[in-house]
């Protein structure tokens, strides 16, 4: 099924998805990867504030190419997500309701997903020029001295993603025996 | 002897890296144009469009293919009548880098060191792998290799018992297991034989053969090829890892000779962006 919808997920938008829905995705997310996740989760772990909100919100597994002059982004297509998973539940115990990327989770991130309700998009990975003409707006948040890891907060255009992992325990991706 | 100022090398790794991120060699875009015909499932050719037409954008608007614009790996086959001057030829190489991803607008994507992981800033040092050869040429080869599919690569050391059989379940262990992650439709570069590093070196190689091409190779290598790509597109991971029956889009086999107790089996494993280039100075 095809779906328009906006960002931030509310909490039924995110409980309604089911995996193979077709969504274009409208609205501001945060971008952050490898090395964001682990400065975030020292924070965590040390009872500090950290610089984002969690609750609610929706983050994008990705580091971007250079912008050109007059572009808000370079090629911008979605890492391998599993890479995160050590952290995930974490986040998800905090609110966080939509992840977009592309690979297996853990089952621990799954079980998580269905606890608090959350959502795991695939956008198409190595499509990164495509997928770059959907994002209007890139800010850097912090974490700048991280280059192209830095946690950004991009604004997005119906940008195309499909459900892999739904709140229900659903996952897409088949196991290959 | 054939002297060649290192500045030449330079300017051509330069361009090498900006153009090999925003166009894909010819055999692999009709490699992609053609997956779409033979792709079954409906999401796959959803799929292979978008992959088609971010092809298209990509080259049309100068922005890079993929965002993982890779660390550069280098073969540099240099013939053994030629005399470099002007400076040394690692710090050429590395500059031709530095200057490509920074002019070009490339992702910076490597860290000095494993554990510290602190970015380099110009996607400096590549990988190269020097061989002399006969001649008074110099062969550069640029192959910038994104990680998503480079971490689902293996190596397996085999027992010669094994045999051929035992080649083919590695290649699709490590098919099945990089599923999703390593960005398919993918090529499966194969390294048999050598030793453990050779295996490595030979299949990664192997990423680099024109898709299809089973020349100069044993009838074995080739046989294995062709049954080996239908056997990874029955696996079913189809494009993007949604289903389908396009997984992979070419299998290449490199073999070497080897020692009398072992068969070394390398798989690396390449997404739908395999970018590599050839210039002869």
């Amino acid at each position: 099924m095809e779906k328009k919808l906006s960002l931030p997920l509310t909490k039924e938008d995110a409980l309604d998805l089911r995996i193979g829905d077709y969504c274009f995705l409208t609205g501001e997310m945060y971008v952050a990867r490898d090395a964001a996740h682990k400065r975030l989760f020292e924070l965590i772990e040390k009872g500090e504030a950290l610089p984002i909100e969690i609750e609610g919100e929706t983050v994008y597994y990705m580091g971007p190419s250079p912008a050109r002059e007059g572009r808000p982004i370079g090629s911008a297509g979605p890492t391998t997500a599993g890479r995160m998973d050590k952290y995930t539940p974490t986040l998800l115990d905090m609110g966080l309701r939509a992840m977009i990327g592309k690979g297996k989770r853990t089952p621990e991130v799954y079980e998580a997903m269905k606890k608090n309700g959350a959502v795991y998009f695939a956008a198409i990975g190595g499509a990164g020029a495509l997928l770059s003409k959907c994002i209007k707006r890139s800010d850097i948040v912090c974490y700048e001295d991280l280059g192209a890891e830095a946690i950004r907060r991009l604004y997005v255009e119906d940008f195309p993603v499909i459900v892999v992992a739904d709140s229900q325990g659903g996952v897409l991706y088949k196991d290959i025996e | 002897m054939r002297e060649i100022d290192v500045s030449v090398v330079t300017e051509a790794i330069s361009e090498m890296c900006i153009s090999v991120n925003h166009e894909l060699s010819e055999d692999m875009r009709g490699a992609l144009t053609r997956a779409k015909e033979m792709e079954t499932s409906q999401t796959g050719r959803q799929v292979l469009d978008q992959l088609n037409e971010n092809l298209k954008i990509a080259g049309e608007e100068m922005i890079p293919i993929c965002q993982d614009t890779g660390m550069a790996v280098v073969f540099l086959e240099v013939g053994q009548e030629v005399h470099f001057t002007g400076g040394y030829i690692e710090d050429a190489v590395n500059e031709g880098v530095r200057k490509g991803y920074t002019e070009g607008y490339l992702r910076k994507s490597v860290v000095s060191d494993p554990i510290e992981r602190k970015n380099t800033g110009d996607n400096t040092p590549a990988v190269i792998h020097y061989n002399i050869v006969s001649g008074d040429e110099v062969r550069i080869t640029l192959a910038p290799k994104g990680f998503g599919s480079e971490n689902m690569s293996r190596v397996f050391m085999l027992k010669p018992a094994q045999g051929i059989e035992g080649v083919k379940d590695a290649i699709l262990t490590a098919v099945k297991d990089a599923g999703p992650n390593a960005c398919p439709p993918m090529v499966v570069g194969v390294g048999v034989g050598g030793t453990f590093e050779k295996a490595a070196v030979l299949a990664k190689q192997a990423l680099a053969e024109p898709v299809g091409s089973s020349t100069d190779k044993p009838q074995w290598a080739a046989d294995l090829e062709k049954e080996m790509l239908d056997k990874v597109n029955g696996l079913g991971i189809g494009p993007a890892g949604l289903g389908g029956s396009v997984t992979a889009i070419s299998v290449n086999v490199k073999s070497y000779a080897t020692h009398i107790a072992g068969l070394p089996v390398a798989v690396n494993i390449c997404c739908h962006v395999n970018r590599h280039i050839t210039k002869i100075i």
